[in-house]
């Protein structure tokens, strides 16, 4: 059966407490997932009191405050700060979401940040992707023609063929959406999910793509595509605000329409 | 262990090039099942506390014998696609799923093809 609990040696258990905000009057506590694979000790949920004065707005501010103030063993990935690289997905206060673009003020209480769920975990907030980067490789993220290139000329597309992109290109593949998605959960070594699924979408819907029925061949499968139930987890979710249900369900669509 | 490429374990053995059907079929045949589950309940409804010889004349008519074999394909087929979909998504073990899956089609034929026969012998007054 598919696995509801976790096993033994990953329960989470209470760790230190850090108590950073003395005499503060504008504090905040995050409890944070801790894991370090070399110490075979369970995962731990440490907490960090901090002085939010101190520190910037976004919840990502308040990490690197944890790392760079308190604790420096606390490992995460991050880089742009401003929601475009998709390195900082992970689960704040129940939801995948960018921590660098949520707001600590969002939040009531304590924070509790977790890694992406259902990922192996390469140490704390970092998740393991290789096969969520493998399942998008699989998908040929490229333009595929058969035509040769204008020799003097891009390929050219038409306003309302590029409109078609919109809501698609702008996804940044940081995997919020395919870790919230349950189905994901219990079959992601043979559904793609709805990120590589959405970013497929982009390329089969793309004028200028000549490969389309390739496509459509390659995601014909009651695994790769039909694993999406329209449980709809990872529109809630998107923190770009995208919907990959919907490309999803633009998918199962062509699918019938090139039989009927 | 294995070395395998994470490539290779995603492109594994290649998409089935199905699934359309059965999503496509599902489909229809809740379509169905809206006005047939309506007639259905109002037919219950209706032949609740009559006699034996009413419901058994009831049914002989032509209309009421098609609708009713139609409400048994449509609800089987559909139970049948659907908790594959379930046996598919939970079961991880390889060979309890395709049990599973054999009873689970089995049993949809089982049950289908009786309720249907018993129309059946209704109408053609066996």
């Amino acid at each position: 059966m598919a696995e509801f609990t976790l096993p033994k040696n990953s329960k989470v258990k209470l760790g230190k407490t850090f108590a950073h905000a003395e005499g503060a009057t504008n504090k905040k506590t995050f409890r944070v997932y801790r894991w370090e694979p070399d110490s075979g000790e369970n995962p731990r949920l440490d907490s960090y009191e901090i002085n939010l004065d101190n520190c910037g707005p976004m919840v990502l501010d308040a990490i690197i405050y944890i790392k760079n103030e308190i604790d420096s063993t606390l490992t995460f990935r991050r880089s742009c700060r401003e929601g475009i690289c998709g390195s900082c997905a992970m689960n704040i206060g129940g939801t995948n979401t960018l921590a660098c673009t949520k707001a600590i003020d969002e939040f009531d209480g304590e924070v509790a940040i977790y890694p992406l769920p259902h990922m192996p975990v390469i140490k704390d907030l970092v998740p393991d992707l290789t096969h969520f980067y493998a399942q998008y490789a699989s998908i040929k993220p490229w333009m595929q023609t058969q035509s040769a290139l204008p020799p003097d000329a891009e390929r050219l597309q038409s306003k309302e063929e590029r409109e078609k992109l919109d809501g698609l290109y702008e996804c940044i593949l940081c995997a919020c959406c395919s870790t919230s998605c349950p189905s994901y959960w219990w079959n992601s070594d043979r559904y793609l999910g709805p990120a590589i699924l959405l970013q497929a979408y982009r390329w089969i819907i793309d004028s200028r793509d000549e490969y389309t029925g390739e496509r459509l061949d390659d995601l014909e499968d009651p695994f790769r595509l039909y694993r999406c139930h329209t449980i709809m987890n990872c529109t809630n979710t998107c923190p770009k605000g995208l919907n990959p249900a919907k490309a999803i369900a633009e998918i199962k669509k062509l699918m019938v329409s090139r039989t009927v | 262990m294995s070395l395998q490429s994470p490539l290779g374990r995603v492109r594994g053995l290649g998409s089935a090039k199905e699934g359309v059907h059965h999503w496509w079929s599902q489909r229809l045949t809740a379509l169905a099942l809206v006005p047939l589950s309506l007639w259905f309940i109002y037919s219950l409804v209706v032949v609740t506390g009559a006699d034996y010889a009413t419901v058994v004349a009831w049914l002989a008519n032509p209309l009421q014998a098609v609708l009713m074999l139609l409400f048994i394909i449509s609800l089987y087929y559909h139970a049948a696609l659907g908790v594959q979909v379930v046996i598919e998504d939970y079961i991880e073990s390889e060979w309890q799923k395709i049990a599973c899956l054999i009873l689970i089609k089995f049993l949809a034929l089982l049950a289908g093809l009786s309720a249907a026969i018993a129309v059946l012998k209704v109408y053609l007054g066996l």
